[in-house]
Parts: C-alpha cells; sequence; structure tokens
C-alpha cells in the first residue's frame, strides 16, 4: 500500500471524536492548557459530527439554579429513579452541578434558547429540558471548539489508541487513517480525551433495505468509545445497560416534547388506557421501591421509562395494539400542532417526511408508536461506558484516582458516550463532562504524568499494517472468483455487520426475541460472536469508504462483546423493558445492588468480572 | 429518507461530501457530480440538503416503510439566522410552511478570546471551578454546589 504516513508530534491533548462530549474538551483545554498543544481527530466534519449533527429542539439537562428551579442533587435522584438505582451518582452529581454554566455559554454563543415570556426563565418542556431553536446547535458549539484547538482533522477514522512502552497502562497517543486520502495518521500525545460515540446498528434494526440507516441513534456511532477504550486496557461498567427507545413508528421521531409540553398520551388499539393495568404484576418482579403503583400519584415520581416501555410491550404482546399518540386533542391548538412539527425538523427530519408520504396529519389522526431495537449508549437515558474517576471533592475512595473522568488507563479521559454510570447527560450534559476531563487532563500534564512517553517505530508499523489489511485481502482474492459479492475468502462490512445484528437480536436480547435472553442463550451467543471476531481478521475493503466500515464493525464487534460478558453477569432482570433474563425474572437487590465492571486483558482477550459497590447521596445526618 | 441529487442542478462542488457525517456523498467519477453511495447509512439528516447551494439535493423516504410523492425541502440561511421549511403531503392535502432561527448572533462572533483572557490562578486551578465559573452557574457569585452544601454524602449501601 502507497499510503503516506503523517505523524502529528508532542501533542498534549488529542480529542478522539468531537461530537458534544470532545467540542466541550477542546474548548476548555485552551482555557487551562494556554500554550498546550491541542489537536482534534474526528472521523466527518466537526460542524456536523455526533449525535447532535442534526440538529436538537430541546436541552434535556438544565438545573435552572439561577432561577431556583432545582438542585443538582434533585438531577441526581432522578437519574437513579429512572435508571432503578444503578448509576455514578459522584459523577451525575459533578455534572449536574456545572451543566448550567454550559447551558448560558451556549447562549452566550448564540444558541437560541426558548423563553418563557410570564416567567423570565427559559422555557420548560419538563422538569429537566429546555426548549431551543436547535438546527444548527452542533454548528455553534463546534465554532467554540474550532477556535480552540491549535488542529482539526476532518475525517480521520481513528482505529486505536497507542500505548506507552515506558510505563505499563498509559496512554500514548492514536492512529487512524483518512477517509479522503487513506494516508495513515499517527498522533502522539500525553493525554487522550475519548469523546467517540456510543453504539447504534448492534442490534437489528426494526427497518430493513434501504431503511436500516433509520435507526433512532445515529448510524455513524459505531461504538467506538468502547471499541478504542476497551481495546486499550480501560474498564468498562453497566454495558449490560442497553436502551430500548418507544418512539413514533418508523421513523423514531422523539416523543419527549409531545409528552411534556403538547400534553398528548399513549392509548392501546381499543383506545384505551393501558399502562396502569400492567403495574401491579411488574410492581411484583422489581419491588414496591422502585414501583409503588398506590403512592406514585402521591410522590410524584416519575415511572421509571423501561418500566413504561414493559406495559407497552405486554400490551403489544397480548394482542392490543398498536400503541398509539393521542394527538389529536393537543393539535386542534394551532401554536401547539407548529411545535409539533417544528419538533421533528429540528432534530427528526425523517418523521415529517414519513408523516409527509404516509399523509398521517397528527391533527386527525393519532400516530402509532413503537419500542426500538436495543443501544448501547451513555448520555441518554443510560449509563454505559469506561470506569472513570470522579471528583476529588465528591467521590469515595473506590470511585476516585486522582483526575477527574480519567479511566483506569493512565492519561486516557472519557466524555459523552464513553463515560460509563453517567446517564441523563445528554447533549449540554456530554460536554459539561468534555470540560471536566480537559481541566483534569491539563492537571494531569502539569503534574508530570505524561513524560517520557515512548512509541516506537514497531507499533506504529505494526498498526498499520493491522488498519490497511482489509484493502490487501480484498486485492488478493477478489479476481478468485468471476464476480458479485460471495467469496470464499472473506466477507464485507455489511455482511459482518448482518451477521452482528442478527446474532445481537436473538441472543443478546434485540425486538425479534421481545428482548428477552438467558444464561444458555447468552453463553451460545458469546461463542457465535467468537467466530465472527476470527472472520473479522478475514474482512475485505475494496475501497477506503469500506475500510471505514470494516474499521467500524470493528469497534461495534467489540462493544458486542462486552455487552454480552456484561449482560451474562448480572443475573437479575433490573430494567424490564430494556430487555429481560428469562432465567432470572425478578429484580434483586440482595445481590444486584451494585455496578458491573469489566476488565478485558489487552493481551489475551480474557474478560474479568467484578462488582462496585454503589453509594448514594443521602442526607448527612442519616 | 435516503438523499439524491438531481442531474441538471449539480455542478459537483462536494459541499455536501465535505459535510455529509455518515461518509456516503462522494463524487461519481464519469459523471462529476455527488450521489448517495450507501442509503442504508443514510439517517436522513439533511445536513448535506442543507449545505448545497443549488438545492441539488432532495429526499425521497425510505423505500421500506414511505410511499411515493412527498416532499420536505428547506433553506437554511446562516446570515439571516434562519431555516425554512416546506411540508408537502402525497394527498396534496397539508402544504405547510415553517420558519426558525437557528442563531441570534452574527455567525462565529460571540466566543471568549482565550489569549486575551488571563491565564487561571493556582487557587483556580486547585479548585472544582471551570472556565468562567462560578458566574456562569447561577449568573451571581454562588452556585458551585458541594456535597457539604447540599446537606449530603455518599453512602454505600441500597437506597432508593
Amino acid at each position: 500500500m502507497s499510503y503516506k504516513t503523517i505523524v502529528e508530534d508532542d501533542i498534549d491533548i488529542l480529542v478522539v471524536g468531537a461530537g458534544l462530549g470532545g467540542t466541550g474538551a477542546a474548548f476548555e483545554a485552551r482555557y487551562w492548557g494556554k500554550d498546550k498543544k491541542i489537536i482534534i481527530a474526528e472521523k466527518a466534519n466537526i460542524d456536523r459530527s455526533g449525535a447532535v449533527a442534526q440538529g436538537l429542539y430541546a436541552i434535556n439537562c438544565y438545573m435552572g439554579t439561577r432561577f431556583g428551579e432545582n438542585n443538582p442533587e434533585d438531577h441526581v435522584r432522578y437519574a437513579r429513579m429512572d435508571l432503578m438505582g444503578m448509576l455514578r451518582e459522584d459523577l451525575a452529581f459533578d455534572m449536574a452541578r456545572h451543566v448550567d454554566s454550559t447551558v448560558h455559554q451556549f447562549e452566550e454563543w448564540g444558541l437560541p434558547l426558548m423563553k418563557d415570556p410570564k416567567k423570565g426563565t427559559y422555557m420548560r418542556e419538563g422538569r429537566w429540558q429546555i426548549m431551543i431553536h436547535g438546527e444548527s446547535y452542533k454548528p455553534i458549539v463546534a465554532e467554540a471548539a474550532k477556535k480552540s484547538a491549535d488542529k482539526v482533522y476532518n475525517r480521520i477514522c481513528v482505529t486505536h489508541l497507542l500505548m506507552d512502552e515506558s510505563k505499563e497502562n498509559r496512554i500514548a497517543g492514536a492512529v487512524g487513517f483518512n477517509v479522503r486520502t487513506g494516508n495513515y495518521h499517527v498522533f502522539k500525545s500525553k493525554t487522550v480525551i475519548c469523546g467517540a460515540g456510543g453504539a447504534s446498528n448492534i442490534f437489528k434494526p426494526r427497518s430493513v433495505g434501504e431503511g436500516a440507516g433509520r435507526v433512532w441513534y445515529a448510524p455513524w456511532s459505531s461504538g467506538s468509545a468502547y471499541g478504542l477504550m476497551i481495546e486499550a486496557g480501560a474498564k468498562m461498567t453497566q454495558m449490560e445497560n442497553r436502551i430500548v427507545l418507544a418512539r413514533f413508528k418508523d421513523g423514531y421521531g422523539p416523543v419527549g416534547a409531545y409528552f411534556l409540553h403538547l400534553k398528548t398520551y399513549t392509548q392501546n388499539g381499543m383506545g384505551e388506557e393501558y399502562e396502569s393495568k400492567w403495574f401491579p404484576a411488574l410492581t411484583e418482579m422489581v419491588g414496591k421501591e422502585y414501583l409503588d403503583t398506590e403512592g406514585q400519584h402521591l410522590s410524584h415520581k416519575p415511572i421509571p421509562t423501561c418500566l413504561r416501555n414493559h406495559a407497552f410491550i405486554s400490551e403489544v404482546n397480548a394482542g392490543r395494539g398498536p400503541i398509539h399518540m393521542v394527538t389529536m386533542e393537543a393539535f386542534q391548538d394551532p401554536h401547539l400542532e407548529e411545535i409539533g412539527w417544528h419538533n421533528f425538523l429540528g432534530m427528526t427530519v425523517g418523521q415529517a417526511v414519513l408523516w409527509a408520504a404516509t399523509d398521517v396529519d397528527p391533527k386527525y389522526e393519532n400516530p402509532e408508536l413503537t419500542t426500538s431495537e436495543p443501544y448501547v449508549m451513555g448520555s441518554h437515558a443510560t449509563g454505559c461506558g469506561a470506569w472513570c474517576s470522579g471528583p476529588e471533592d465528591v467521590s469515595p475512595a473506590e470511585y476516585y484516582w486522582g483526575y477527574n473522568r480519567m479511566t483506569t488507563v493512565e492519561g486516557l479521559f472519557g466524555a459523552g458516550d464513553a463515560v460509563g454510570g453517567t446517564p441523563h447527560a445528554f447533549s449540554s450534559g456530554s460536554f459539561t463532562e468534555g470540560r471536566l476531563a480537559a481541566k483534569a487532563a491539563c492537571k494531569y500534564i502539569d503534574d508530570g504524568k505524561g513524560e517520557g512517553i515512548v512509541v516506537s517505530d514497531k507499533q506504529i508499523a505494526d498498526l498499520k499494517e493491522k488498519i490497511y489489511k482489509p484493502l490487501e485481502t480484498y486485492q488478493v482474492y477478489s479476481n478468485e472468483v468471476v464476480g458479485g459479492s460471495v467469496n470464499p475468502n472473506f466477507i464485507n462490512p455489511r455482511q459482518g455487520l448482518d451477521r452482528l445484528q442478527k446474532l445481537m437480536d436473538e441472543y443478546c436480547g434485540g425486538f425479534g426475541v421481545n428482548y428477552m435472553t438467558n444464561e444458555k442463550l447468552l453463553s451460545i451467543g458469546l461463542k457465535k460472536l467468537k467466530s465472527l471476531e476470527e472472520d473479522m481478521e478475514k474482512i475485505a475493503a475494496s475501497d477506503i469508504h469500506e475500510l471505514l466500515r470494516a474499521w467500524e464493525l470493528n469497534h461495534r464487534v467489540r462493544t458486542s462483546e462486552s455487552v454480552f460478558q456484561h449482560t451474562l453477569f448480572r443475573k437479575e432482570t433490573r430494567w424490564p423493558g430494556y430487555y429481560y433474563r428469562g432465567d432470572a425474572m425478578k429484580l434483586d437487590d440482595k445481590n444486584w445492588h451494585v455496578l458491573t465492571v469489566s476488565h478485558r486483558d489487552r493481551k489475551t482477550g480474557e474478560y474479568t468480572m467484578e462488582k462496585a459497590p454503589l453509594y448514594h447521596l443521602v442526607g448527612d445526618k442519616e | 429518507m435516503p438523499t439524491f441529487v438531481y442531474m441538471t442542478r449539480c455542478d459537483g462542488c462536494g459541499q455536501c461530501v465535505d459535510i455529509c457525517p455518515s461518509d456516503i456523498m462522494h463524487i461519481d467519477k464519469t459523471l462529476r457530480r455527488a450521489y448517495n453511495i450507501e442509503p442504508s447509512m443514510c439517517w436522513e439528516c439533511y445536513s448535506c440538503v442543507k449545505a448545497c447551494p443549488h438545492h441539488a439535493i432532495d429526499v425521497r423516504g425510505y423505500a421500506d416503510f414511505a410511499p411515493l410523492g412527498h416532499s420536505v425541502r428547506v433553506h437554511r440561511d446562516e446570515e439571516k439566522g434562519t431555516i425554512a421549511w416546506r411540508i408537502k403531503f402525497r394527498n396534496g392535502k397539508k402544504d405547510m410552511e415553517l420558519l426558525a432561527p437557528i442563531t441570534t448572533k452574527p455567525w462565529g462572533t460571540a466566543y471568549p478570546k482565550f489569549s486575551e483572557i488571563p491565564a487561571p490562578s493556582e487557587e483556580m486551578r486547585n479548585s472544582e471551578l471551570l472556565f468562567d465559573e462560578p458566574k456562569t452557574i447561577r449568573m451571581d457569585d454562588g452556585g458551585l454546589r458541594t456535597l457539604q452544601a447540599a446537606g449530603l454524602k455518599l453512602e454505600a449501601g441500597v437506597y432508593y
């Protein structure tokens, strides 16, 4: 292969993946590291990359402390309730106490936040959400990162992190290739802040054929946050905690504004309220502490999202589908009707296209809802990701090793989807995590922790060979057959992705099996995944674009393995409605009121699983 | 809704290639115009549609669930700071125009200039504060919440 090797040396802070987390890191790093060399490596173009590329119509995490609306600890309690107790409350508290600062700066930069004319506050969609005109959310935020970074490398698919050869378990940068030129890029850096994305498209999507791109989370969210960090030996947490979304059917248009602001509600195919009848049996499964239907309206506690999913799934299985969103009442108000449409245009245009194509006017027809395939991510309402240190003034000893948001690999930090145990961060919280990671990374460097890093030419050459191997495989074997995509020597990335999605769906609890799995199924699935991993050695790419897809698939496979291991480990059904362990259908606080933590040995690929204690915020008098 | 490109409007400028988050807008080497090389990895995010200076890119609903005959068109104007949409239903009964702001400031002007801002003090570095905090948290001098101020502690065990 004749691709050039381009080395960027002496980097202080390398941001890998510049969605909301990565841009937050790049922005803040310049303040704490005036003379530091800050570099961004991004798979796409940072003006429209990551999950917010399309825009957002709401910021889902804003405390409003300036208006006396909420305190950070209120948000932690809310997230705890929604996640059935499972989160890192130190990280969640830390994010929440800083997040308003991020939102106020977004407004300063030009992001249009809607105002409540009566109260003088921001327009609330719900207790935590504020409404925005966010079509240009990403380009506005990216501008701040561009002004801070020494250089932005767009269109670099980062495939691997570099490891220091002078000190065990220390980061040394990253490598990847340019998806336009094909050139090999080497970034040697004292620290890496991983802002790469969570994983869509690892479970078989409901859509088929051309529609396979119509996933809820962006199709370019290739699990690279986990693929990169797991390969580097970073510990992961809560990777079993995949999320299933109840959304408008086929288009996966968001329902938040509809429920909270437009006050629409759901009913079954017969036009009946259906949720409450499933709650008594559900209380049996999860315990009264998590679902107390009699006391629920008194406590004003929202019902955890997974449990509402459970009612949805159960009602459909009972033959009383489809579930409808009742829009016909709210949409009679022309102002609310307009908001309903703007909401899609601002963040899920495809849903508007679908309704236009199918003549669904929500003013005269209640649209159908569905439950999605599962997603593995850590910034929306779930908390998959790396096991990271918390802040000094909050975290207990088990959660603290010196630098905020640093993983268990020295010098490797995370933000957004990359950080585990911090659900409900969303866009603003992810940016905030990036800021926290950047400050800590600067401190790490100033403390001299990144000195004396050694990266041998051999490490760089070995990775280069590995990265381009799919192109070589194609060259060597493609002419062995007359034509077409069937070849006994290799599979292409699409074929590999199809295989991954099928096995994840059938063995790890996808929509095709009603989100059900058990130990036996998981063990079979892991075995099948192992052979897919072996076939990944023989994956072929006919061009650079396919090479990108091949490496995205590698990250998805690595993510999936971790999901299997974690799901196998947690022998209970913690989140009915997200997935079910058929062999342990009850929530089991006696044995599983813990966070799951995994480690994959870099050399052997062996997994070790452990339980980490859960710390909760309680009154200091208790 | 995978994108497609009108032959007569595209001049091959490559703006769509440059912006597509999924790397699926490529230039056809023979025709020297852009096209969607991988519709099944298209999120219908409209980034390319918005970026095209000739409105040469449009979207046709995913073939697996969207019938033909609809239209959702867009014009994004950074100078005016607005985005304009037009939605047409397949049955022709609905034809909506919607307008929204995309920014409140002239593009790219309202960012802090770190080169002119003094470097943070040692005290600031050793604190838990981020840039422009505590001011930007509550827009007053107070703001950064601590466990102590909240009357809280972290306790291991089962709490709900």
